[in-house]
């Protein structure tokens, strides 16, 4: 898969903003930056309200997902342009949902609303209104989400990446630096996993490296086993989204899968192993 | 469902379950060269090895504001009207740091 398959420039935004058949979608946590300003013709998917369960943890099925794509006038056959906040970890998270969910065509904006927004773009507070869709999701895909139990057999056996910062990675934070350390599940990341922060792999205006770059990170740096399969974790999933868009999109490695319960499920269970500190730790 | 790992609106008091006693907090303001202060503002937080940690935008009041750990750390803030970078020290406790942004 080539770059430009996944990633679309600015540039190419712009020019394509009144191009049938594309569909730009801002995709954030804070849904109200979207009504701040939002590109010209996107629509909005909310991370929490449109893209989880209400009750359960755990994300909207295929049903909800077609229901969910048709209110938003988005069709099958769309080329769906993905951006947001956060240097696209939620735009990322929603391309995973795209692609679990079987959909053709969908790309992400290189380097979201902040490459946007520090170009000085325009953005608009027009409300959008697109004609309703009857859109059919596909089956979920497997193959590109891992389980619990599948992490913890993946132990010494896959790669698994912790792309979470370095601190929380060894134990010392529990969460970003930029939220209250208020949790209380234990510390630490999963035995053998490779630190690779998320953000290694992105440019400071959100774009993301080279394929050459990117490379170089996880595999000559890091020490990914190109002949392995790979599971990506954080704390939640958005931030792995970005990492497992990295991987699987861009360097085109076939077995890639995201954990979506992350260190939140994986460092409340009872009885599996955690390493503390700087250094992967042993089976 | 944890809360996401988005930051917070910058300009809102601090919550009253954060223990000022116990957490470190590194907040302040990103002004541009004419001393306005910059609404929108990328900062981030990058550890004593250069390497990134936290990334937030400031609000109206041009705040940002980071939970981390006692020790030295490096701001970092783009924006429209340029960039900025300021070194911190933080102690346990409210660390104020002021960022101006230029070309």
């Amino acid at each position: 898969m080539a770059r430009e398959d996944v990633l679309v420039t600015a540039d190419w935004a712009e020019e394509n903003l009144d191009t049938p058949g594309v569909v730009f979608v801002e995709v954030d946590e804070d849904a109200s930056a979207y009504d701040y300003g939002h590109i010209k013709g996107a629509v909005k998917i909310d991370w929490k309200d449109d893209l989880q369960d209400p009750v359960r943890r755990d994300f909207v099925n295929q049903e909800q997902f077609s229901q969910l794509l048709s209110e938003r006038g988005i069709a099958n056959d769309d080329t769906v342009v993905l951006y947001g906040g956060n240097n696209n970890w939620f735009a990322a998270y929603a391309y995973w949902y795209f692609k679990l969910y079987g959909h053709q065509d969908v790309k992400l904006l290189d380097g979201g609303r902040k490459k946007w927004e520090l170009d000085a773009r325009d953005v608009t507070t027009d409300v959008v209104k697109r004609e309703a869709t009857a859109y059919e999701a596909k089956p979920l895909d497997w193959d590109l989400r891992a389980k619990r139990d599948e992490v913890e057999a993946a132990i010494g056996a896959k790669n698994l990446i912790d792309v979470r910062s370095p601190d929380e990675y060894a134990g010392r934070l529990l969460a970003p630096a930029h939220l209250p350390q208020e949790q209380s599940q234990r510390a630490g990341h999963i035995p053998t996993a490779l630190s690779v922060p998320w953000s290694k792999s992105a440019n400071e205006d959100g774009t993301f490296k080279s394929e050459a770059e990117l490379r170089e990170i996880y595999v000559d740096e890091a020490g990914l086993d190109e002949g392995k399969a790979t599971i990506a974790y954080c704390r939640i999933g958005e931030r792995s989204s970005h990492t497992w868009f990295a991987l699987r999109e861009l360097l085109g490695y076939e077995d890639v899968k995201n954990y979506d319960g992350s260190w939140t499920e994986y460092g409340s269970l009872v009885g599996v192993p955690i390493a503390l500190g700087d250094e992967p730790g042993e089976k | 469902m944890s809360d996401g790992c988005a930051a917070p609106d910058q300009d809102a008091a601090l919550p009253a379950s954060v223990d000022i006693e116990r957490e470190t907090v590194l907040t302040g303001t990103v002004a541009n060269d004419e001393g306005e202060l910059v609404q929108g503002a990328y900062v981030r937080l990058l550890d004593s090895s250069g390497e990134f940690t936290a990334e937030v935008v400031t609000g109206e009041g041009g705040q940002f504001r980071f939970f981390a750990a006692p020790g030295k750390w490096t701001l970092r803030a783009l924006s429209r009207f340029g960039d900025a970078t300021g070194e911190v020290d933080a102690v346990q406790g409210l660390n104020e740091a002021k960022l101006s942004v230029s070309r």
